[in-house]
């Protein structure tokens, strides 16, 4: 057949390559519109800096890599066969410094000795100065493209779907097998990664009817069944669940509707693969040159984009395929001055072509390449053992056919090894998977040994990895394939050892003197093509996927503009600070208001557990590691839960509501875990109990009233004598019904209400109206964290982080004596008891203000002992306090130490202390 | 991601579940120390079938045990727990 010619006056697309303008022809490829104009260097090589050019067609493309697009749409790392030319289109080559003609860092191929396999590893293992010195030229030269900074203005969305059938692969066996499903009455989805269906018959034509695919996929629309192009089934995962990513627009393009990609979830009954085989490059000195190109690459560019890589070509083969390559180059006016043909005798393809006058050779095999940067200017083979050589412009490589079997091996199928074919094909699956076409079947080829130089003949070509490391890596006793692929990261790159993994196996295999199914093989693991990070993000991405959650009270608080700080979901309020003020004097001056008047808080963000039933005391005596059952109706206690292991992970409050009603209060940090750790034990534990636990946390707001006279302004709210200090009362504010609970976290006589989240916006107003009668503010985190650290209180997170035990922190004497609490036979372990445990202590500063998270040391340059949870000044004072935990700190107080950060360059000369500066006695908050 | 059969509301994609642990790792509240520690440290981990409690957190939030074959994948039995199934 006679290709057709590339018309110049068809190509009305304008794109950019590094800034220069060319045009193109719609429906074609990058890689296609630059071979059409003439460019051939398209990128440099990764570690080497080799240039480099387009080797092939499709989504296995190693060498012509570019950066398409952008500002936030930006894509690096584009493969320029895999995507398709839109106007504007503006791509850049990679790598390379100051520019791609002349590249600086291509230094590093004439010191190519400095760069072996491993070169990593062992400048890891060298010395550490040393390696610092490296550190900054490796990382300017090695990698590919950079990540934009900016945010991707477009949307990427998820979408599930079921089908009976999916089909990967719209080649003519993936069609027939769709359109054969379909008109069975099976929901079937096909999806194809190329732009069109059955591009490989634009290749390869062959005797079914013209107009083929178009009546096919007619058909199998028709019958109901979907077809997804320009979308690429990258992972296959448990259950016969496959991940599809589906490109909206081209990589770089402006999306009209603003959808780039689409992540598709398909569970499917079965699925069907029809994805085909990927030409094997072959192994010869300087293999990676511009110009030299996969056989069926050359084929797809002359018949499917009429435009023809050289004009003078030889064709190096081990293979019959390769010849409907000769005839295309010939069909297209090319030059074919030879096919090399590695089998040492003649296939009937092969005598066919001499009979037809080509010039074969039979038992020829590539040794060298020459040329430069422009492309090759010839080869060099040996044939039947004698040299010989050929100027030409283009090499066309086939060294046999690989099986696409990576979507078979993620669903944990194995692998067996067609030894006519020279390839793995899929074997059995424990899912519910099977492969047709040329995937199962793979063409036959003759076996062929590399003879060339090893040190330039390239098998991984986009991490730079030659034969030469496959050896060096053998020399240097790494036997297993699994230690070869980490050694000289073979197969590591983002095209995931597509081209070069077979011939690193033949190779190892040869060192090993195995065959090659005994040698192994690495696991292909998902994604089969790269994936955005924005794809897998979705449409979750402009918050990070986070829940973002607002206070009930959330209104009030912002028409005060406060310090906002995230704490667990929420963002509470930092400080209020008045005009001039900075966060840590109005931090101050709120501390101080509670201090000395009256300051009220939100805390609706408690986590908050009503427990109620016969049982619920039991149930509360499991979870909480003091004792509850002895609580009297209207009362209530501090308490801390434990984990398993005996190690203190949240704490709170329990209050006796009624005879068979409690309120447990824990952490904002930690509510989920506690939610959890609480329906396990209900559910999973004790599910015999005979006890309901339902969360309320944002069913109740809770507003915090603290300060002398506290008791004044809530005695005025509520029309009623308050409660004592730890008891509860049931009132109403304003008619509305509140739970008064007197509990103190900032060490002055302070009471909690809590009332209907919905209801909350009113009591809030007529406390804040009563503070500020009584003179006192509201106030927030940081002045609540200034109060409590003076009191020598706990933060979940801070002193309660998961690492110390009661004894560590002071409780012993509240634990619950009669045990049955989880936790309790962790507590038993006799390490916790032991010596050199790390203990709550205070520290207060004798020189210098306590920086936060900084090392206690006994003298400079010393051993850290310990680290500072939270730091702070005395309200009234002034003075720098802070909570730490120390090495047997409970023996070591008025010792002196250093509390050093060198990350922030800041230090304190400190004393060991009680951890409670104020009110020692709890005078302050009783009645 | 797999599938799971939750005994209360059908066959549901593995993203609505959260696993918490395994069956072999549950301390029973009289379990004494060493008992104890060796639920929590010293796992079967068996290449095969393991009995693993899940929970349908984003769905009805039961907890279940749900044996799962731990190289394959392959769910044989899906058990509900709790209060509503006690005899």
């Amino acid at each position: 057949m006679t290709a057709p010619r590339r018309a110049a006056k068809a190509a009305t697309l304008n794109f950019t390559f590094d800034g220069k303008a060319y045009r193109a022809v719609p429906g074609e490829t990058l890689a296609a519109a630059l071979l059409a104009n003439g460019v051939k260097l398209v990128g440099r090589s990764f570690k080497y800096h080799r240039p480099r050019g387009i080797m092939t067609a499709g989504v296995e493309e190693p060498n012509a890599l570019v950066t398409v697009g952008e500002g936030g749409r930006r894509e690096p790392n584009t493969r320029a066969t895999d995507v398709f030319v839109y106007d504007g289109l503006v791509a850049r080559s990679q790598n390379r410094w100051p520019s791609l003609r002349f590249d600086f860092g291509s230094v590093f191929g004439l010191f190519s000795k400095a760069l072996p396999a491993g070169f990593y590893y062992k400048t890891f293992f060298g010395s550490a100065k040393r390696w610092m010195i490296y550190e900054y030229f490796i990382r300017k030269a090695a990698g590919l493209g950079n990540a934009p900074t900016e945010a991707d203005p477009d949307r990427f969305s998820h979408r599930a779907a079921f089908c009976d059938v999916l089909i990967v692969g719209g080649g003519p066996a993936g069609l027939q097998a769709a359109v054969e499903e379909a008109e069975a009455g099976k929901r079937v989805i096909l999806v194809e990664q190329d732009a069109i269906l059955g591009a490989s018959l634009i290749r390869d034509p062959q005797t079914l009817d013209a107009g083929w695919v178009e009546a096919t996929a007619a058909r199998i629309r028709k019958a109901g069944g979907r077809i997804l192009t320009r979308t690429s089934a990258s992972g296959y995962w448990e259950h016969d669940l496959v991940t599809l990513t589906q490109l909206c627009v081209e990589p770089g393009q402006t999306a009209e509707n603003r959808l780039a990609q689409r992540l598709w979830r398909v569970r499917a009954g079965r699925v069907i693969l029809a994805t085909g085989s990927i030409e094997r490059p072959i192994a010869f000195a300087n293999n990676d040159r511009p110009g030299i190109m996969l056989s069926q690459a050359v084929r797809t560019y002359i018949r499917r984009f009429g435009v023809v890589p050289g004009q003078r070509a030889i064709i190096a083969t081990n293979n019959d395929d390769a010849y409907d390559t000769a005839d295309a180059l010939i069909a297209a006016g090319a030059n074919v001055v030879a096919v090399l043909d590695a089998r040492e005798t003649a296939s009937g393809r092969a005598a066919h072509a001499q009979a037809a006058g080509m010039t074969v050779h039979l038992g020829a095999v590539p040794k060298a390449a020459k040329g430069g940067r422009q492309g090759v200017t010839g080869l060099v083979a040996s044939v039947a053992g004698a040299t010989q050589s050929w100027a030409v412009d283009l090499i066309a490589v086939s060294g046999g056919f690989t099986p696409v079997v990576h979507l078979h091996q993620q669903a944990g199928g194995t692998l067996n090894w067609v030894e006519e074919a020279q390839a793995f094909v899929p074997g059995s699956s424990r899912q519910n998977v099977t492969t047709i076409g040329g995937a199962a079947k793979p063409e036959a080829v003759g076996v062929m040994r590399p003879i060339s130089q090893p040190k330039k003949s390239f098998i991984d070509f986009q991490n730079d990895v030659t034969l030469a490391d496959v050896d060096l890596a053998w020399a240097e006793g790494y036997r297993s394939v699994e230690h070869l692929k980490r050694y000289t990261t073979l197969g590591m790159a983002t095209d995931q050892g597509k081209l070069g993994n077979m011939a690193a196996l033949g190779r190892l295999a040869e060192q090993q003197g195995v065959s090659i199914p005994e040698a192994g093989l690495t696991t292909f693991r998902p994604p089969y093509t790269p994936v955005s990070m924005g794809l897998i993000a979705g449409p979750g991405a402009p918050h990070g996927g986070a829940h973002i959650r607002r206070l009930a009270l959330y209104d009030l608080h912002a028409a005060k503009a406060p310090i906002w700080q995230p704490l667990g979901y929420w963002f509470r309020p930092r400080a209020y600070p008045q005009a001039g003020e900075t966060l840590a004097t109005a931090a101050l001056r709120e501390a101080r208001a509670v201090r000395t008047s009256v300051g009220m808080t939100d805390v609706s963000t408690l986590a908050k557990f009503e427990i109620t039933g016969p049982d619920a005391a039991a149930f509360l005596e499991i979870i909480c590691a003091t004792s509850v059952a002895k609580l009297a109706i209207g009362r209530g206690r501090y308490t801390f839960m434990l984990r398993e292991d005996g190690l203190a992970f949240d704490d709170g409050t329990v209050w006796r509501l009624d005879e068979n009603r409690y309120l447990l209060t824990s952490s904002t940090g930690g509510a989920d875990r506690m939610a959890t750790h609480i329906s396990y034990v209900r559910q999973y534990l004790c599910p015999h109990l005979r006890v309901s636990a339902v969360n309320v946390q944002e069913h109740y707001a809770g507003i915090a009233i603290a300060g002398p006279r506290a008791k004044q302004v809530v005695e005025g709210l509520i029309g009623q004598d308050v409660p004592r200090h730890m008891s509860a009362i049931a009132a109403s504010i304003h008619g509305l019904p509140v739970h008064v609970l007197a509990a103190s976290y900032s060490g002055e006589r302070a009471f909690e209400v809590y009332c209907s989240a919905s209801e909350a916006p009113s009591i809030w107003a007529a406390c804040e109206a009563a503070v500020l009668a009584q003179g006192g503010c509201l106030y927030g985190l940081e002045a609540m964290e200034f109060l409590r650290i003076e009191k020598g209180h706990l933060v979940v997170g801070g002193e309660i982080d998961g690492r110390l035990s009661p004894y560590d922190l002071g409780l012993e004497k509240m634990l619950n004596k009669a045990g049955g609490f989880i936790g309790a036979a962790g507590l038993g372990r006799p390490a916790l008891r032991g010596k050199g445990r790390r203990q709550l202590v205070g520290l207060e500063a004798i020189e210098g203000n306590i920086p936060e998270g900084a090392m206690l040391l006994s003298a400079p340059n010393a051993a850290p002992q310990g680290h500072v949870s939270a730091a702070a000044f005395r309200v009234l004072e002034g003075g720098s306090i802070a909570l730490g935990q120390l090495i047997n700190g409970f023996d070591r107080h008025g010792e002196e130490m250093i509390a050093a950060s060198p990350t922030r360059g800041q230090s304190a000369r400190v004393r060991v202390t009680h951890p409670h500066f104020y009110d020692l006695a709890g005078e302050r908050y009783r009645d | 991601m797999m599938q799971i059969a939750c005994p209360h509301c059908g066959s549901r994609a593995q993203q609505e579940f959260m696993y918490e642990r395994t069956v072999d790792s549950v301390v029973p509240l009289d379990a004494p120390t060493d008992k104890a520690m060796a639920a929590l440290f010293t796992r079967t981990n068996p290449r095969g079938p393991d009995d693993e409690i899940w929970r349908h957190t984003y769905g009805c939030r039961a907890w279940m045990v749900v044996t799962r074959h731990r190289v394959t994948h392959e769910i044989t039995a899906v058990r509900a727990v709790g209060p509503e199934v006690l005899p």
